[in-house]
């Protein structure tokens, strides 16, 4: 009733490839844009002090949805798997450390995007296995990664500047008077600048995918022969997937170590964190930018949630909350398989149709 | 040059001027490659016959471990609780099966794969709820396991076998023996095959594909509990061996995904091979190889010989 095309002609070809060409997308958008610049900022989350509300849900969940839209590309578009997410991160985070440490005095934006194109180098590196195996055996190749680069991070010190304590850390920095990442920064200032990145790496990622290149990709994806056969480039559609989404997983570790969390050590890039930015792109769905956004939101807050609702509510210990939240995690990813192994982008757009012909069933 | 001295020549100097720590270097690499292959051979047995990649064998080797302890700290006799956990092992299989594999049959393997790393993630919660995350010392003496060491001494210094990782070895082989007669000469055996050949034709001779299932899970269940024992044994049963048991991919592409003799035989390789380049190349590196050098093995035979030592030639190449 409120949401369908009827009446909204189209009058040029440009209209019809817009990114939303709907009136009612373009509103949708719009709206979500101001709840995310406006309100937030101004009221937070009812029913969450503001502290907890930036520094636990809103920055962590728009930085995991830049790693979820990263992998998601190689993933959901590109057809290849991959478990080396969390090193990624790591390339992003301590290469944007090095930078800092080189050019004291370049701007941080500017650092966490070079970082991102030094991760899209190292990416396609690793990347290079998937020009001869797919599937499993992919994991393989990229677990090795996985792998290799946590040992590079302890056993290169060269990577942490020598220093005793093993880790990376945040300093301040400053950015047209205002400091902008390090122990003293505000949680506003920050949760701006990741929002602006955010939407910029959205803006980005959708318009390649609708593009010659991404359109490639999904070519490799559904059926690489056939691909091959119409013109594509396996070697370039390949490693440009790898290339783009180790790009934005560069840029979503750097930011995450100097925007979230100030410092951080390799535990924070280890497999375990692999695995679950790989359950928000399954639980999100495959090939969906909407579902990058649900997959990290749901599998970043729930549990989060849940442990705060335990431990103020019910006064369960954090150890119980933790468990319970691990399983949690488990169940929802089987069932999600079970139920839609599509993710919940699939659920959103059988949402659509259904308002689209509301009240009529069809 | 002097690079090249220390990587083609400096090590193998080493090796012929102390033979016994070499051959101490060999023992200690065959024995953790026998519990990699063991940890392999739970993923064959289920790849074999369900073509699903079970990805949560290394958290059933922990479970199987920690369960075990357990029931023994409660005071339940050593071999009660092995029966016990038996049991406990088939009754998960027949959930699994119920609640997971019925629920997505004919879909796609990587589906069927992310599910059994839902099932992962369950089990390491519900395991670190009941059972607690501290490392506890495994029951070896309990059950009967000889334990202290041999000193075999020779070329002047001496060799050390402990006595658990030669009955490890043993038991390996024994279980290996029995898996390959159970496969081939019985009628459950039989099914299995046939099942992994083709589940339509296996359903049309009235197998039943979901008893299947539910006998393959119970039989991975087995070798990972003995597994979960022996590295139990070498290390505390903590959910540390769970990374370890990630170990078991590359030991998987060597030996290839089908075939049981290939998964002890990859182990070895792995094994062994991780062992003396962690001891006489790593100091190179600035040591701790051992975390990759497996990945790396495999990823040459993946290159080279892409179905593995033993594997069936269906591996679709790009």
């Amino acid at each position: 009733m409120f949401y369908r095309e009827t009446g909204q002609f189209k009058s040029k070809y440009k209209e019809e490839l817009a990114a939303f060409p709907l009136a009612e997308d373009k509103v949708g958008i719009a709206i979500l844009l101001v709840i995310a610049y406006v309100f937030i900022p101004l009221f937070g989350i009812p029913g969450l002090s503001f502290e907890f509300t930036m520094g636990a849900i809103m920055i962590p969940v728009f930085i995991f949805t830049i790693t979820t839209l990263g992998l998601n590309i190689l993933l959901g578009f590109a057809g290849q798997i991959s478990l080396g997410t969390g090193a990624f991160m790591g390339v992003g985070a301590y290469s944007c450390y090095k930078i800092m440490t080189i050019f004291p005095d370049l701007n941080i934006i500017i650092c966490v995007i070079l970082s991102g194109l030094v991760t899209a180098i190292v990416g396609m590196i690793f990347g290079l296995p998937s020009l001869k195996i797919k599937g499993f055996y992919l994991i393989v190749a990229t677990l090795a990664a996985q792998f290799f680069l946590e040992w590079a991070f302890i056993r290169v010190a060269w990577l942490y500047n020598y220093n005793d304590s093993g880790g990376i850390e945040g300093t301040n920095k400053e950015m047209f008077g205002l400091i902008v990442s390090g122990p003293q920064s505000d949680a506003l200032t920050r949760y701006f600048i990741v929002l602006t990145l955010l939407v910029l790496l959205t803006w980005l990622a959708s318009n390649v995918i609708r593009g010659r290149i991404g359109r490639s990709w999904m070519m490799i994806r559904d059926m690489d022969i056939a691909a091959e056969l119409i013109g594509v480039r396996p070697l370039t559609a390949k490693l440009s997937a790898f290339a783009f989404s180790s790009f934005y997983i560069g840029i979503s570790g750097a930011l995450m170590v100097f925007f979230w969390l100030g410092a951080a050590e390799v535990e924070s890039f280890d497999v375990n964190h692999s695995f679950t930015y790989l359950f928000m792109v399954i639980i999100g769905g495959l090939g969906s930018i909407t579902g990058s956004y649900m997959g990290a939101a749901l599998v970043w807050v729930i549990p989060v949630l849940i442990k705060e609702i335990g431990k103020t509510a019910f006064g369960f210990d954090a150890f119980v909350m933790e468990n319970f939240s691990i399983i949690f995690l488990g169940v929802a990813i089987v069932v999600i398989l079970i139920v839609e192994p599509h993710g919940l982008a699939r659920l959103w757009q059988i949402t659509k149709q259904k308002l689209r012909l509301w009240p009529f069933p069809y | 040059m002097e690079i090249l001295y220390a990587i083609l020549i400096a090590p193998f100097v080493e090796m012929g001027a102390y033979p016994d720590l070499f051959i101490q270097a060999l023992w200690d690499g065959f024995v953790a490659g026998t519990l990699y292959g063991l940890i392999a051979l739970g993923f064959v047995l289920i790849f074999k016959a369900s073509g699903v990649f079970n990805f949560s064998q290394p958290i059933l080797v922990v479970l199987a471990a920690l369960s075990l302890v357990s029931f023994y700290k409660l005071g339940i006799p050593a071999w009660i609780s092995v029966i016990l956990v038996l049991i406990m092992f088939y009754i998960l299989a027949w959930l699994v099966e119920r609640l997971i594999l019925r629920q997505l049959v004919n879909q796609d393997g990587n589906i069927l794969f992310m599910s059994t790393i839902g099932l992962t993630f369950i089990i390491i919660g519900a395991a670190q709820w009941i059972f607690g995350g501290v490392p506890s010392a495994m029951i070896v003496n309990e059950l009967g396991f000889p334990n202290g060491s041999l000193e075999w001494p020779m070329f002047g210094g001496g060799v050390y076998f402990e006595m658990i990782d030669v009955s490890a070895a043993v038991i390996a082989v024994i279980m290996i023996v029995i898996l390959a007669v159970f496969f081939s000469k019985t009628k459950i055996g039989r099914g299995l095959r046939a099942v992994a050949d083709d589940h339509q034709a296996a359903l049309s001779v009235g197998i039943s594909l979901n008893q299947i299932w539910v006998i393959v899970w119970f039989v991975a269940g087995i070798v990972a509990l003995v597994t979960g024992i022996f590295w139990g044994a070498r290390s505390d049963v903590s959910f540390a061996l769970q990374i370890i048991g990630f170990k078991a991919l590359p030991v998987l592409i060597i030996g290839g995904f089908t075939s049981i003799q290939g998964a002890i035989i990859g182990g070895l390789i792995i094994g062994l091979g991780e062992k003396i380049f962690e001891i006489y190349w790593g100091p190179l590196l600035g040591s701790g190889v051992e975390g990759w050098f497996a990945y790396v093995i495999a990823l040459v035979f993946l290159l080279y010989r892409p179905q593995g030592l033993f594997g069936d030639k269906l591996i679709e190449r790009v």
